[in-house]
């Protein structure tokens, strides 16, 4: 099971508590985003499935969507990021989570990059 | 643009580069979209102390005549709806060029230099302009492209007190005076005008003495370098149109709701009545008003809604009436902010209507422009 923090190559961060995936997006998607200023969350209960659009972002220079990384259900939302969409630039892998979602099987995020991995991909 | 083509460069390219600006492609120029401070607080900045914006892109235009500048005048008249006669010397005014349709080729600044017509048109129509002048202007008219010479902008409340630590003759300008003045051992171009909707100058300075210039001015504490981003939030809180998307060969000055840019004198009784393209249509529509009409709007939630959303008269109904030509999030009027085209019935202020953002009907209301008001130095 991963314990670890992963990464997608969409730039989003996927980290396990209590036994859901906990999904956010990468400092670096962050800054390529500029200043977020809008945030469109899945209502909880959306079964979604991988690459489906969940999330819309929007900067002051475009809109961007999130995608489901993997299969599953949204089980919890963070209203305080909706409400405060800045976060995302100011704190985007701790306090800027978007959705927690529930997955038959933890071992689905061995696939994904580490944070070393990452950074190699990022350059 | 195909891959193929190269991007040009302004004489302030490598500038932009060191200073960390972020460069994309635009109008066939490589131009920087926002530099490390980033758009919200580039725009933020501009509105409460001095932006400088590289427009060397835009086209600079000189028309002259030996037949002078009266000839000049009414030469150019033949191709835009405006009074070009009343451009005193040391003056500027907004103007439009209309096709035989009555719609708008581009926008432009037309300047009296005193002998000559100095314009600046748009990146993406320069070439365009050019030709379209030189096919339609009579003889006399000598149509030269200055290439150079840079473009750049200081817009905000400190702009005139920052310039005027270099060239203390803008001290004593007004909105839309447009002088040459001499700098050093050259001739600037300045004028008192911009695309903000703040106080400020265009200046077109010789090439060589760009660089130099704007390393002055970002080395004082109130100037900061301010990138193609920002430039486009600042001009939709101030209600400016974005030339092919809100207004384009299509819209008519009176849809585009620029109407106020065809003086009396070009207007039906006027001394120099129609004589430019489109005139029967665009004359008729500032007689009996136009079917659509571009308006301001403030989309009630806090999504934005960007170009090309449509909109539609209730929650429900199914027949789009309009469409979304401009709009984002402004950062000076924290909300998000349009402009767009609806039928003329629909255009009153307070007028609410839907969009349909992401499959999901929205409430928007029509409002008023500019959403800030502006600060000119009248």
């Amino acid at each position: 099971m991963a314990l670890e923090t992963k990464f997608t190559e969409e730039h989003e961060w996927l980290r396990i508590e209590d036994d859901l995936v906990v999904v956010g997006i990468t400092e670096h998607a962050a800054t390529q985003l500029g200043d977020v200023v809008f945030i469109e969350l899945p209502d909880e209960g959306t079964v979604v499935s991988k690459d489906d659009e969940v999330v819309v972002i929007e900067s002051v220079k475009a809109a961007s969507d999130i995608l489901a990384p993997l299969d599953g259900e949204i089980v919890e939302v963070n209203e305080a990021l909706a409400n405060d969409p800045g976060k995302v630039n100011e704190d985007p892998l701790g306090d800027a989570w978007f959705f927690k979602m529930k997955i038959e099987d933890l071992s689905e995020l061995d696939d994904y990059m580490s944070e070393a991995e990452y950074k190699t991909y990022i350059g | 643009m195909s891959e193929m083509t190269e991007l040009k460069r302004t004489p302030l390219y490598d500038f932009h580069v060191e200073q960390g600006g972020k460069m994309v492609p635009f109008a066939g120029y490589d131009m920087p979209v926002q530099y490390p401070l980033g758009v919200m607080k580039e725009h933020l900045h501009t509105r409460a102390e001095a932006g400088l914006f590289d427009v060397s892109h835009m086209g600079q235009v000189m028309l002259t005549s030996p037949e002078g500048i009266e000839a000049l005048g009414l030469a150019l008249e033949t191709l835009v709806p405006v009074d070009v006669l009343a451009v005193k010397p040391g003056r500027q005014r907004y103007g439009v060029f209309t096709n035989d349709a009555g719609g708008i080729l581009d926008d432009l600044m037309i300047s009296n230099t005193g002998d000559a017509l100095f314009l600046v048109v748009n990146a993406a129509c320069k070439q365009d302009d050019i030709i379209h002048l030189s096919a339609h202007l009579p003889d006399h008219v000598t149509v030269t492209e200055i290439t150079d010479r840079a473009l750049l902008a200081l817009q905000g409340p400190k702009a005139a007190a920052v310039l005027a630590q270099i060239v203390p003759q803008v001290a004593e300008m007004r909105f839309m005076d447009s002088l040459r003045i001499a700098v050093g051992g050259s001739e600037w171009w300045i004028s008192r005008s911009g695309y903000t909707g703040e106080d400020g100058f265009e200046m077109s300075v010789p090439a060589g003495e760009a660089v130099d210039f704007a390393k002055t001015l970002v080395a004082m504490d109130e100037v900061e370098l301010i990138g193609l981003g920002a430039r486009d939030s600042l001009r939709l809180e101030a209600g400016l149109c974005l030339y092919g998307h809100d207004i384009d060969a299509t819209t008519s000055p009176v849809e585009g709701n620029i109407a106020w840019a065809m003086q009396k004198a070009r207007r039906v009784g006027g001394a120099r009545e129609g004589g430019f393209p489109g005139a029967d249509r665009i004359l008729r529509e500032l007689t009996d008003g136009a079917v659509k009409m571009r308006v301001g709007l403030l989309p009630q939630g806090r999504a934005p809604m960007r170009d090309g959303t449509p909109l539609f008269a209730t929650s429900e109904s199914a027949d789009q009436i309009g469409v979304i030509t401009s709009g984002g999030f402004g950062p000076s009027v924290e909300r998000p902010i349009a402009m767009g085209y609806l039928p003329a019935e629909f255009t009153k202020t307070g007028t609410e209507i839907y969009a349909e953002l992401r499959g999901k009907r929205l409430p928007v209301t029509v409002a008023d422009m500019p959403f800030r008001p502006s600060t000119y130095k009248r």
